[in-house]
């Protein structure tokens, strides 16, 4: 039986009163001044570090966020952080609804369930482009001031890439902490609950990954053939996380000179991975980076949907009734 | 006037397999206050979200004014406006701004909400709290809210869900008023409720819910004759001799009970105040309290369970 009239209805008056819900809470105010301060702090440090080291780069803008001043770099410190940020976004979306007791008198205005959820996933990934943005573009001035030369065309379009593959990145754990406000009625469970997947993915995942690799799929130093197998087995494994999808195309996006996502890992072996034909060192074009790291980021973007659209389907089954 | 707004048709809802509203059919008038009233639940509030297209409906179908809540439920809550068991409002914003909220997601352009807003608190008397938030109002105060929203609606039913619970007396007095004055409005109002007294004042008509089943529907009085078998009880005070026999000569005096010197209770078939006021007159007598006992919901209500649980007790 089809229903009718637009699932969209409403979806910019829902959009605009979360956003602005938003922006006014101090609950964001204080996650994002966590954020940009952290930021702030480590990319001063790691600027004093390339002022004094490197002389000659071409892309001397991109270390800004690679480049770890006191072992933390910008990129890991926001792969930490950013999930952090959209679970407390996102863990009382809707489950604040239910409590408020306002689920029923919204729904009972001419719009569909739809437009609520799509409009605070929305909301709150706006929330989380406006900050980043502006953070971005923090780190960007800083960088330009402090080191004094002009960037070039391509460093600011791969730069650019970064920030959106970010907001991407966060996405998936706003849907996630989406998932689990439907799912929970409880706002501290919820809370808990998307807290919890967080540990787990972004700090026990990549230290037991290997581990469990290793049990199974012993890497052993043979042949190349079978050296780059067994590492392209814990990749995949790694890349259940998020943040490891995350680590590697930023490592590429941000690194010309880098031409494999498995270059860092043979790197810390002591290895290095020679094309035949190929210069060593020799930046890649922009596409050709975003051609290196493009399944990735459809990954990001389409665990960002899968989760959203469980959410939904919960959502659209779920009693309004308190 | 006597057009049917809603119209439900043996309308089933089962919770996995349970039924909580079983095939329930009645219909409701353009204009008109209809009491949905039962104890706690018996299903009215899931009758309600059916007719909201906000569950869904396990069997049978109801149209409301014309439109079928399952397909076209945004056509339905358009022209309906519903105020939720114990309704909420968004804590941070004012009053103001939540109707605000609602205007746009109705549809209303800005100038034309805020004017409504406006008329809409006056009317329900917050006018002076308009840009307080909400989170210091009382429960009162927000079933009133609940109230102006519908009005900004500008909704031909309005759907109340227990508006009077948690109330205290003079807020449930003010409330009911403001009940009595959207009929004025020629607006439809279908309100549900577990307290029968207040609710009986407002009814035009009423339906009992027992269990998921509607088991007495019409107008109180109606289902004060069909459950109480018709007979009112009249109180009389008197001085004078003799009244015992002249009251029990009276026409329509089925039989006379004695409660001490000088009072009696009167059974009858109708009423017969002017007669016995007269009756008493004439033989010289001094009439000191004449009352009629107007049957109340709570006493069909009990009743008729009684005889349900009797009738089920002789069946057995």
């Amino acid at each position: 039986m089809q229903r009718e009239g637009s699932p969209w209805r409403g979806l910019g008056v829902v959009t605009g009163k979360e956003l602005a819900d938003h922006l006014s809470s101090v609950r964001i105010l204080v996650i994002e001044l966590l954020v940009v301060i952290t930021g702030f702090v480590i990319v001063l440090v790691s600027l004093q570090q390339i002022r004094n080291v490197t002389a000659e780069d071409p892309f001397l803008l991109l270390r800004v966020f690679t480049r770890s001043g006191e072992q933390l770099s910008f990129v890991f410190v926001l792969t930490l952080l950013v999930p952090l940020v959209a679970i407390g976004l996102g863990f009382d979306l809707v489950n604040s609804e239910h409590n408020q007791r306002t689920l029923s008198r919204i729904l009972s205005q001419p719009i569909y369930r739809d437009a609520l959820l799509f409009g605070k996933f929305l909301a709150g990934l706006a929330t989380i482009a406006i900050s980043l943005t502006a953070m971005w573009m923090v780190v960007l001035g800083l960088a330009l001031y402090q080191l004094g030369v002009p960037p070039s065309g391509e460093e600011i379009a791969r730069a650019a890439l970064m920030l959106v593959v970010t907001i991407a990145y966060a996405g998936v754990w706003l849907a996630l902490a989406m998932l689990c406000s439907v799912v929970f009625r409880s706002a501290a469970t919820a809370a808990l609950t998307a807290l919890g997947v967080w540990l787990f993915i972004s700090i026990l995942w990549p230290l037991l990954s290997g581990h469990l690799v290793n049990v199974f799929v012993p890497l052993q130093a043979g042949s190349p053939d079978e050296l780059l197998s067994g590492l392209a087995t814990r990749q995949a494994v790694m890349r259940l996380s998020p943040g490891a999808l995350f680590g590697e195309i930023v490592s590429v996006l941000l690194d010309p000179s880098v031409r494999s996502t498995q270059q860092s890992q043979l790197a810390a072996m002591g290895l290095a991975l020679v094309e035949p034909g190929s210069i060593p060192g020799a930046p890649l074009p922009l596409l050709q980076s975003v051609l290196i790291v493009w399944p990735q980021i459809v990954t990001l973007i389409a665990s960002t949907i899968v989760l959203f659209v469980i959410g939904y389907v919960v959502f659209q089954r779920q009693e309004v009734r308190a | 006037m006597s057009a049917q707004v809603i119209e439900a048709q043996d309308l089933t809802k089962r919770y996995n397999g349970v039924p909580v509203v079983k095939g329930i059919t009645f219909s409701v008038a353009q204009g008109e206050i209809f009491g949905l009233l039962g104890p706690n639940g018996a299903g009215k509030t899931t009758t309600i979200l059916m007719m909201l297209g906000l569950t869904e409906i396990s069997d049978g179908q109801v149209r409301v004014l014309g439109y079928d809540p399952v397909r076209e439920p945004l056509q339905v809550k358009r022209r309906v406006g519903y105020l939720p068991d114990a309704v909420g409002f968004y804590d941070s914003l004012t009053a103001a701004e939540n109707l605000r909220y609602t205007g746009r997601l109705i549809g209303l352009d800005a100038g034309e909400c805020d004017e409504k807003i406006r008329s809409a608190l006056d009317h329900v008397g917050l006018h002076d709290v308009t840009d307080r938030r909400v989170a210091t109002f009382s429960r009162g105060m927000r079933q009133r809210l609940g109230i102006a929203e519908i009005l900004l609606k500008d909704a031909q039913i309005a759907i109340l869900d227990e508006p009077t619970s948690g109330l205290d007396p003079q807020a449930t007095i003010e409330l009911l008023e403001i009940i009595r004055n959207l009929k004025q409005r020629d607006v439809t109002v279908l309100l549900s409720s577990h307290l029968l007294d207040r609710v009986q004042s407002v009814c035009d008509r009423v339906a009992l819910f027992s269990q998921g089943n509607i088991v007495l529907l019409g107008s109180v009085d109606e289902l004060g004759r069909q459950v109480l078998g018709g007979t009112f009880n009249l109180d009389v005070e008197a001085e004078g001799s003799g009244l015992d026999a002249r009251l029990k000569a009276i026409p329509g005096v089925t039989d006379v009970e004695t409660f001490g010197p000088n009072r009696w209770r009167l059974k009858t078939d109708r009423d017969v105040r002017s007669e016995t006021a007269a009756t008493v007159m004439g033989a010289g007598g001094k009439l000191l309290r004449l009352a009629v006992e107007v049957p109340s919901l709570e006493m069909i209500y009990t009743r008729y369970f009684r005889d349900e649980e009797l009738g089920g007790r002789d069946a057995a």
